[in-house]
């Protein structure tokens, strides 16, 4: 798939924001006044600036409001409706600790939820595809919500539970991959399957539609990413869940290891999610004889 | 609505003869002229007459080639558009209701005054049926001509997708899927065709009726399978030239 720079800075930066929301909607660190307001603002910098820039890629960006309508079969428009919620339940909790110096958990409880369902949603956006079948498995879930776990407490200042995190996000991220690498064969990813002629003897692409390239190559048949899929693999993996893990639990904490431990997180991150979409291979391409192993 | 109809009274698709399809693309071309100057954004191109030249289609033909063990290899043109799928992906995945299925014949539409050009309904076809429209911002896809089918201006004749009535080899098929004695249900059953990708669950409408098989000719190795068209051994001649032949091969 076509690692379009606006969708991953949007499920990256929104995630995170989401994640630190929820830390601080629990009272997580127990802050108030101005730096709860610092958090806070931190917190919806990213999650509102990661919504914004997912419109960069829409054709027509005026008509988005109209997203909101159809949560009833599509995970795109739940995402939309989560994220409103939880940005306004959320903005409630942190208006009155802010402002009035008030806690009111039961609304911070039901703003974390919403920030966990929200990023749940936008992972289902990817993870619903039968036609991606990397995508299509439990772990594609897992894996986000384990990233806005890990960023989201790394950024509350939670630095060993966000040390257990990306031990647990490697892990979910190692079992993507794994899975991930089966599933093409297993959804019957071969040309003979996508053209029904198989009965017939083995099948190859004699000419293509075209001599150019054409919407559907440009968006579904990516294949620099798997070139370096396995670097990538180990980019991310070391950057967002190894060092920065072993840098939170085995030295004193502080701003400094802290500071370290988020550039690290965030290389891992943006890496991780690039080989996300550029390594996944959309069933499309079987048309056009790609994905051959 | 994305919410796909429990039912459809009619099902209008396609049956295409991927026996008789010659590759010729006349159906491309006929689809990109109706659709380019009738309903809906016009099927852009970009860069149309430069080093790089990309554009819209609703429809395009992949040629294909089959070869089974120790048999010759055949050339398979594989005609690929919206299959108006009863459990369609594309519709339920679209955030804004811009993509449905009617409910009366079972044609799967976008509204492109709803369309954001967000892509996800392109992603969740199987097929690439789904282009979207780089000049408009808006998904195109193949309306089953339905500017044409019910357009009581035109003749009767032409009352049927742009594609079908521009094939000269008659490959393509219009009619009523839900009609189990209609032209195409029948084509369909007889001929045995069987939904498209069938493992990725959609129920397309449209069929492809499989190319029949091929005279089994047997070719015992490497001996050329024209040769008994091709006199090569010259027949003996009698007479005069009979015996020069017999002569000189005796020297």
């Amino acid at each position: 798939m076509h690692p379009a720079p606006s969708v991953i800075v949007f499920t990256a930066l929104s995630g995170l924001g989401f994640g630190l929301l929820a830390f601080l909607a629990l009272g997580i660190p127990d802050v108030s006044g101005t730096t709860a307001f610092i958090f806070f603002f931190l917190g919806y910098a990213l999650a509102v600036g990661g919504l914004i820039s997912s419109t960069f890629h829409l054709g027509n960006p005026q008509r988005a409001l109209k997203a909101f309508s159809q949560w009833r079969t599509s995970w795109l428009s739940r995402e939309g409706v989560f994220a409103v919620l939880a940005l306004s339940v959320t903005g409630i909790y942190a208006a009155a600790l802010i402002f009035l110096d008030q806690k009111l958990p039961v609304v911070g409880m039901i703003g974390a939820a919403l920030s966990m369902v929200s990023v749940f949603c936008t992972s289902m956006i990817y993870g619903q595809l039968k036609t991606v079948p990397r995508w299509n498995q439990p772990m594609t879930p897992a894996v986000f919500i384990f990233f806005t776990l890990a960023g989201g407490a790394l950024l509350a200042a939670q630095l060993k539970l966000a040390a257990l995190f990306m031990i647990i996000l490697g892990g979910a991220q190692l079992l993507h991959w794994m899975i991930g690498d089966k599933r093409l064969n297993q959804e019957g990813g071969t040309i003979e399957a996508a053209t029904g002629l198989g009965h017939l003897g083995k099948v190859r692409l004699l000419e293509s539609p075209h001599s150019g390239e054409n919407y559907l190559l440009k968006e579904m048949a990516h294949e620099v990413g798997r070139k370096h899929a396995s670097k990538l693999r180990m980019i991310t993996i070391l950057f967002a869940c190894a060092l920065p893990a072993l840098l939170l639990l085995f030295t004193t904490p502080g701003h400094a290891t802290a500071a370290i431990a988020i550039v690290l997180h965030l290389i891992g991150l943006f890496a991780g999610r690039w080989l996300f979409f550029a390594e996944a291979e959309h069933v499309v391409a079987l048309y056009y004889d790609r994905h051959r192993a | 609505m994305t919410t796909l109809p429990q039912t459809t009274q009619k099902k209008l698709g396609l049956a295409i003869d991927l026996d008789i399809c010659v590759g010729c693309h006349a159906c491309v071309i006929n689809c990109k002229e109706w659709n380019t100057s009738n309903y809906g954004a016009p099927l852009s191109d970009q860069d149309a007459y430069g080093a790089n030249p990309v554009g819209t289609f609703l429809n395009r033909i992949h040629t294909y080639e089959v070869k089974a063990e120790n048999k010759p290899a055949q050339t398979v043109h594989f005609p690929k558009s919206c299959l108006h799928c009863e459990d369609a992906p594309c519709v339920t995945v679209c955030p804004t209701g811009a993509s449905y299925k009617r409910v009366e014949d079972g044609i799967v539409l976008v509204n492109e005054s709803d369309c954001i050009g967000c892509g996800l309904c392109a992603w969740a076809c199987p097929y690439g049926a789904r282009e979207l429209d780089a000049k408009e911002g808006v998904m195109k896809k193949c309306t089953l001509c339905v500017d044409r089918i019910y357009n009581e201006n035109l003749p009767e004749e032409d009352r049927e997708p742009a594609c079908v009535r521009t094939c000269p080899a008659n490959a393509r098929h219009f009619g009523d899927f839900a009609d189990p004695d209609s032209n195409v249900s029948v084509m369909s059953r007889e001929r045995g065709a069987v939904p498209l990708f069938d493992e990725q669950g959609t129920k397309p409408v449209n069929r492809y009726l499989p190319p029949r098989p091929k005279a089994d000719i047997q070719t015992d190795g490497d001996i050329d399978i024209l040769a008994p068209f091709l006199d090569t051994t010259p027949s003996p001649q009698k007479g005069l030239l009979g015996w020069l032949d017999k002569a000189l091969e005796a020297i």
